[in-house]
C-alpha cells in the first residue's frame, strides 16, 4: 500500500508546485474564501516584519497568529512553500495511518460481536468485508490532498493547513494511543479544537476497556489523569508562547480575535454579515450565542456517540468548521477528508445528492457573486451572503445525514434490517 | 423539512419525479419561453421612476444657447482633421485652452494580434485630448466624464463641436461641485481604453499608453456623445457594455426624463416606444426592442465607448444621434440643453448612483423589467437540467433488477476513469480552440491564401469542428467501459452545464438564457440509444457555433436589415473575429467562456451521442 500512497504524494505536490509557479497564486491569496483575518499569509509576513524590527508582531492589529507559528517561520520563511506542501503531506500521512489503524480496531471488533452472535441474522448485508475497507485510507489520504479546497488552501499559503496537521497529529496519536502521554494536544494554535478532547478522552476510556460510568471510581481517575495531561500540555504551550515573546500580547490579540470577532471581512462563515448588521449594543450578546454554539455541540454529541469516539472526531470537526468565527475551505476540506471512513453509510444517506449538488453549485457562485458584488458593483453584500447560508445550510444537512445515517446502522445492527411493526406490517425509522 | 425526512412522502415525491421526468422538462421547457416572451407585454413590466433623491426633486433649468456656434466649431474641427489627417491635437488643445480647461494629452499606441478588418486597424497610435474643468464650489474629489470619439471619415464631428461649445457654456456657470472632464478620444475603443487605464493606475491589457498629466478626482458618471449630422430626428440610448454590464437603471432614467421635458424623441435600440401595447403588433414591437437588447448583452462587447467604463464602476451610458426621415427635427442647441440638465442633475449626487437597478432588460425606454421577474425564465430552464440529474441520480442508485449486489468498488474505479478521459479530452480541444487561432496564423497565412483574419478564424472553425471527430474515439481501446459508464458521465455532464449557466446568467443573463435556450434540450434528450444521425444534426444545430450563427441572422432580422445567406455566413466570420478581438483588446470573457467551458461541455454530450 506504500506504493500508491507514495504516488500520491508525488502528483499532490507537483499539482501544488505547478500552481505556485503560476500567475493563480496571487489571485488565490486574496480569495476571501480561502483566507481569513486569521491565517492570511501576507498577515504572518506583516508578523515577521514587525518581528525583525524588534516590534512585539501583535501591535499594528494585523497579525493574528500564535506565537509558534510566527517563530516557525521566522526560521522557515524562505522555505514556507515546501513547509505548506509538508503540512499537506503530514496530514494526509496522519490521516492515512489513523484510519487504517481505526479500521482494523472495527473489523477486530465486529469479528468478536460476529463470534458472540449478536448481530441479527437479516444484517449480513451490512457487515462490512475487509475487501472494501482495503482502500479506505487510501481515499482518506486522497481526498485530502487531491480536494480542490486543500490545494486552494495549500497555494495560497493560508496557516490554515498547519492547523489542520496539527489536528491530524492529535486524531493520530489519540487512535494510536497506547499510553496516555500521547494524547498531548498540540492545539494550542485555535479554541475550538479545545472541543475534541472530549472525543479523546472517549477514545482513550474506550481502549482501556473502562467504562464510562459516573459511580465508578476508575472512570474519574482516568478523567482526571486525563484532565491534568490536557491542561499540563496546554498550560506548557502558552508558556513556551510567553517566553518566546516574552509578553502576554498574544492572548488578547490571538484568542480574545477569535472570541470576540473584530474583523468583519466577508468568509464563507455565518458571523460576518450578522455582526455587520447588529445594533452595537446586542453584540455581546449574540457573541456570546453564537459562540456557545461551537461549543454547545459537544455535550449531547458526546452522550449519544460514547461508543463512538471516532465518528465524534468527525461530527465535531465538522460542527467546528461550520460554526467558527473566521472559516476558510481548508477546514472543511480536513472533516471531508473522512467522508470515505463512512462509506459504507451510503445505503442510509438520504440527501446526499441534493447536498453535493448544493455544494458545488455553491463553490462555484461565491467567487462570481464576489465580482458581482465587489468588482462590477451591480450585486451587493446580500447576494454573497446568501450564497454562504446556503453553502452552510448544505454542510448542516451533510453532517446531520451523516449523522442519522450512523445512528440509523447501528439501530439495525442491533434490531435487524427488517423492521416490523408491532402488528406484523413493515416498519420505517424516522427522524423526529 | 417534512418533506426531506419522512420516508413515505420523499419516496411519493421522488417517484412522481422519475415517472413524470419527460412532460415536466417539456412544460418546464415551453413555460420558461413562454415566460420569457411575457416579459415584453406591458402590464408584465414596470413603468421606470426616479429612484436616486439627489436626481429627483428639483428640475434644473436650461439655457444653453449656443447650438449653431457649436455646429461651427465641429465644422472647424473637421476642418482641421481632414487637414492633420487624423487626430488634430494641436487645434483641440488650443482651442480646449482658450474655453478655459486644463488640457490634457495621452499618446497611446497598439499592435492588435491580427489585423480588425472591419475597421481596417492593424498598428493603431493615437493621441487622446481631455480638459478638465476645475469645481468652482467643492473640493475636487470627483468628477464626471463627457466624452467624443474622434472617428475617421467626417462622423462625429457635430459631436466634438457640441463637446466643445458645452466647454465653454458650463466654464461660465458657478455651480458645478464636480470636475468635470471633456474628452475627446481616438480610435474610438482602444483610446478609451488607454485613457481609462491611465486614469486608474492599471494595466490590464498589456498596452502602450503615456501616463496622465492631470486628473480629476473619482469619476461618478460619464456620457459618450455621437453626433453625426446638423440636425438628428431622435436620440437613442445606449447602454450595453462589456460582458453584458448595465449601467445603473437612473442614468436611463434621468435621459428618459429630460427627452420628456426638453420634448425630444427618444428611442433604445433604434426603436421608438409605442402605446398600443394591447394589440399584436404593439407587443411584438415590444419583443423585437427587448430582444435586441438581449442579444447586445449576450454579446458581451461594448456597443459604444462607454462600456469600457462599466469596468470600473463608473455608470456611463452613450447618446447616439439619428438622422432618419422622420419630420420632427431637433437641432443642436436642444442637443445642448439637454445635456446641460443631465450634467446638472448628476453634479447634484451625493454618493454613487446605486439606488436603482443594475440588472434588467427594457423592452421600451419607459418600461423595466427587473432580475426578480427575469431569472424565473432562466430558473424553469435550468430546473430541467437539475430533474434530469436527479433521474439519472435515482437510476444510478437503483440498479436494475438482474443484477441485485453490484460490487461497489469495481463499479466506481473505471466508473472514474471512464468519466475522467472524456472530461480531460474534451477541455484540451477547448483549450486548443482558445489557443490556436492566434498562435497559428503565421503558419496558416504562409501555407494557405488567406489573410490574417481569415486564418484566425476559419483556424478557430476547425478547431470546432476537429473537436466533434475526437472524443467519441477516447475510450475505445483504453479499457471496456462499465455498463452504466455513460450515466454516470451524463450526470456530470448535465451538473456541470446547470452551474455554468447558473454562473453566467448572474454575470450576463443574456447570454446565460439563450445558452441554456439551445444547450438544455441537448443535454436533456441526449443518450446513446436514440437514432444517432438524426441526433447528430439536431445537435450539430443546436451547438455554440451554430447558435451564434442564427443570433446573427436574428439580429439582422429584428434591426430590419434583412440579409442573404452569403452575407450572413461573411457577417458570421467577421463576427468572430469581433469577438476575439474583444477578448484580446478589452479583456471580454464571451470567448473564453464559450471556448474553454460551454463548448468542451457540449463536446461531453456529443461523446455520450456516440458512446460504445
Amino acid at each position: 500500500m506504500a506504493a500508491p500512497l507514495t504516488l500520491l504524494l508525488l502528483v499532490a505536490v507537483t499539482v501544488r508546485a505547478a500552481l505556485y509557479r503560476s500567475s493563480l497564486a496571487d489571485l488565490i491569496s486574496e480569495r476571501v474564501e480561502v483566507v481569513s483575518p486569521l491565517t492570511a499569509w501576507k498577515r504572518v509576513v506583516e508578523g515577521l516584519a514587525l518581528l525583525d524590527l524588534g516590534v512585539s508582531p501583535y501591535s499594528g492589529d494585523v497579525f493574528h497568529e500564535t506565537p509558534l507559528i510566527i517563530y516557525l517561520f521566522h526560521f522557515l520563511v524562505d522555505y514556507a512553500e515546501i513547509t505548506f506542501m509538508l503540512a499537506d503531506v503530514i496530514t494526509a500521512v496522519a490521516l492515512y495511518l489513523s484510519v487504517k489503524d481505526y479500521n482494523k480496531q472495527v473489523f477486530r471488533k465486529q469479528k468478536y460481536a460476529l463470534e458472540a452472535d449478536r448481530y441479527p441474522l437479516d444484517c449480513l448485508e451490512l457487515i462490512r468485508s475487509p475487501k472494501e475497507m482495503q482502500y479506505i485510507p487510501l481515499k482518506v489520504a486522497m481526498f485530502y490532498l487531491l480536494n480542490p479546497f486543500t490545494i486552494l488552501s495549500c497555494v495560497a499559503k493560508s496557516t490554515c493547513g498547519l492547523n489542520n496537521a496539527v489536528i491530524a497529529l492529535f486524531v493520530l496519536s489519540t487512535i494510536k494511543g497506547n499510553s496516555r502521554t500521547h494524547s498531548s494536544p498540540a492545539e494550542g494554535n485555535s479554541i475550538y479544537p479545545l472541543t475534541l478532547c472530549a472525543a479523546a478522552l472517549l477514545y482513550l476510556l474506550q481502549r482501556q476497556y473502562i467504562p464510562v460510568n459516573l459511580r465508578r471510581f476508575s472512570f474519574w481517575w482516568f478523567v482526571a489523569q486525563y484532565a491534568f495531561m490536557y491542561l499540563g500540555s496546554l498550560f506548557v504551550i502558552v508558556g513556551l508562547s510567553f517566553f518566546l515573546l516574552g509578553s502576554w500580547d498574544f492572548l488578547p490579540s490571538v484568542y480574545g480575535f477569535i472570541l470576540s470577532v473584530p474583523d468583519l471581512t466577508p468568509n464563507i462563515g455565518l458571523f460576518w454579515y450578522f455582526f455587520a448588521e447588529m445594533f452595537e449594543h446586542f453584540r455581546l450578546f449574540f457573541l456570546c450565542v453564537f459562540q456557545i454554539n461551537v461549543f454547545f455541540y459537544t455535550v449531547p454529541l458526546s452522550i449519544k456517540l460514547k461508543e463512538h469516539p471516532v465518528f465524534l472526531i468527525f461530527m465535531q470537526l465538522a460542527v467546528i468548521s461550520i460554526f467558527k468565527s473566521y472559516p476558510t475551505v481548508g477546514d472543511i476540506a480536513l472533516y471531508m477528508a473522512f467522508l470515505p471512513v463512512w462509506s459504507h453509510l451510503h445505503r442510509f444517506l438520504r440527501n446526499i445528492f441534493l447536498v453535493s449538488c448544493v455544494l458545488l453549485a455553491c463553490s462555484a457562485l461565491f467567487p462570481v457573486l464576489w465580482h458581482l458584488w465587489i468588482y462590477a458593483g451591480s450585486a451587493n453584500s446580500n447576494f454573497y451572503y446568501a450564497i454562504t447560508l446556503l453553502f452552510n445550510v448544505a454542510q448542516i444537512l451533510l453532517v446531520s445525514d451523516y449523522f442519522y445515517a450512523f445512528l440509523r446502522r447501528e439501530h439495525h445492527l442491533s434490531h435487524g434490517l427488517y423492521l416490523k411493526r408491532k402488528d406484523g406490517s413493515e416498519a420505517t425509522l424516522v427522524l423526529k | 423539512m417534512g418533506l426531506l425526512s419522512d420516508p413515505n412522502r420523499r419516496r411519493a415525491l421522488i417517484s412522481l419525479l422519475t415517472r413524470l421526468n419527460a412532460p415536466i422538462c417539456v412544460v418546464c421547457y415551453m413555460a420558461g419561453v413562454a415566460w420569457f416572451m411575457g416579459l415584453a407585454f406591458e402590464p408584465f413590466t414596470l413603468r421606470t421612476y426616479m429612484s436616486e433623491n439627489a436626481m429627483g426633486s428639483t428640475m434644473v433649468e436650461e439655457r444653453f444657447p449656443a447650438g449653431e456656434r457649436a455646429l461651427g466649431t465641429g465644422r472647424e474641427f473637421s476642418a482641421h482633421k481632414k487637414k492633420a489627417g487624423g487626430m488634430p491635437v494641436d487645434w483641440l488643445v488650443k482651442t480646449m485652452q482658450s474655453r478655459g480647461l486644463e488640457v490634457f494629452t495621452q499618446r497611446f499606441s497598439r499592435r492588435l494580434p491580427f489585423p480588425d478588418e472591419d475597421k481596417e486597424r492593424y498598428m493603431v497610435k493615437g493621441t487622446n485630448v481631455y480638459g478638465i474643468l476645475r469645481a468652482p464650489r467643492a473640493p475636487r474629489t470627483e468628477a464626471l466624464v463627457l466624452s467624443a470619439p474622434c472617428s475617421p471619415g467626417d462622423d462625429n464631428n457635430q459631436a466634438v463641436g457640441v463637446l466643445l461649445g458645452l466647454a465653454q457654456y458650463f466654464r461660465n456657470q458657478v455651480f458645478w461641485a464636480k470636475d468635470i472632464i471633456f474628452l475627446v478620444n481616438e480610435h474610438d475603443l482602444i483610446g478609451m481604453q488607454a485613457w481609462l487605464e491611465g486614469y486608474h493606475h492599471t494595466n490590464t491589457t498589456g498596452m502602450d499608453w503615456s501616463p496622465l498629466q492631470g486628473r480629476g478626482g473619482s469619476i461618478q458618471a460619464a456620457l459618450s456623445l455621437e453626433l453625426s449630422s446638423d440636425v438628428v430626428t431622435s436620440l437613442d440610448l445606449v447602454l450595453e457594455g462589456l460582458n453584458g454590464q448595465l449601467p445603473n437603471l437612473d442614468l436611463a432614467n434621468l435621459f428618459y426624463a429630460f427627452c420628456q421635458k426638453i420634448g425630444v424623441l427618444c428611442t433604445t435600440q433604434g426603436k421608438l416606444q409605442r402605446n398600443d401595447w394591447d394589440s399584436v403588433s404593439g407587443y411584438s414591437h415590444a419583443v423585437q426592442t427587448m430582444m435586441l437588447m438581449v442579444m447586445k448583452q449576450a454579446s458581451g462587447r461594448p456597443w459604444g465607448d462607454h462600456g469600457l467604463f462599466l469596468r470600473y464602476h463608473i455608470e456611463a451610458a452613450t447618446i447616439k444621434g439619428i438622422n432618419s426621415f422622420r419630420q420632427y427635427k431637433t437641432d443642436a442647441t436642444t442637443i445642448g440643453r439637454l445635456l446641460e440638465g443631465m450634467y446638472r442633475k448628476l453634479n447634484n449626487l451625493l454618493e454613487r448612483l446605486h439606488q436603482s437597478y443594475f440588472f434588467y432588460l427594457m423592452p421600451s425606454l419607459s418600461h423595466f423589467v427587473s432580475i426578480g421577474y427575469y431569472m424565473p425564465a432562466f430558473g424553469l430552464l435550468a430546473l430541467i437540467l437539475l430533474l434530469r440529474a436527479l433521474d439519472l441520480w435515482i437510476q444510478l442508485a437503483t440498479p436494475p433488477t438482474f443484477n441485485l449486489n453490484p460490487p461497489p468498488s469495481q463499479m466506481s474505479s473505471p466508473g472514474v476513469l471512464s468519466v475522467l478521459t472524456p472530461l480531460v479530452i474534451s477541455h484540451l480541444t477547448g483549450v486548443a480552440l482558445y489557443t490556436l487561432p492566434i498562435h497559428f496564423q503565421e503558419i496558416a497565412v504562409e501555407h494557405f491564401p488567406v489573410s490574417e483574419t481569415e486564418a484566425v478564424v476559419l483556424t478557430a472553425i476547425a478547431v470546432y469542428t476537429a473537436g466533434l471527430a475526437l472524443p467519441h474515439n477516447t475510450h475505445r481501446g483504453l479499457f471496456v467501459p462499465p455498463f452504466n459508464g455513460w450515466k454516470v458521465l451524463k450526470l456530470v455532464a448535465v451538473l456541470y452545464l446547470a452551474v455554468l449557466l447558473g454562473c453566467t446568467a448572474l454575470i450576463n443573463f443574456s447570454l446565460g438564457f439563450i445558452l441554456a435556450l439551445t444547450l438544455v434540450p441537448v443535454a436533456a434528450f441526449v443518450t446513446p440509444d436514440v437514432p444517432k444521425a438524426l441526433s447528430a444534426f439536431i445537435m450539430v444545430i443546436l451547438s455554440p457555433a451554430c447558435t451564434l450563427l442564427f443570433s446573427v441572422f436574428l439580429f439582422q432580422e429584428l434591426q430590419e436589415m434583412p440579409v442573404s445567406f452569403l452575407d450572413g455566413w461573411m457577417l458570421y466570420l467577421s463576427v468572430i473575429s469581433q469577438g476575439i478581438l474583444d477578448h484580446a483588446l478589452y479583456g471580454s470573457l464571451v470567448y473564453p467562456l464559450v471556448a474553454l467551458l460551454v463548448y468542451p461541455c457540449w463536446l461531453l454530450f456529443w461523446n455520450i451521442l456516440f458512446w460504445k
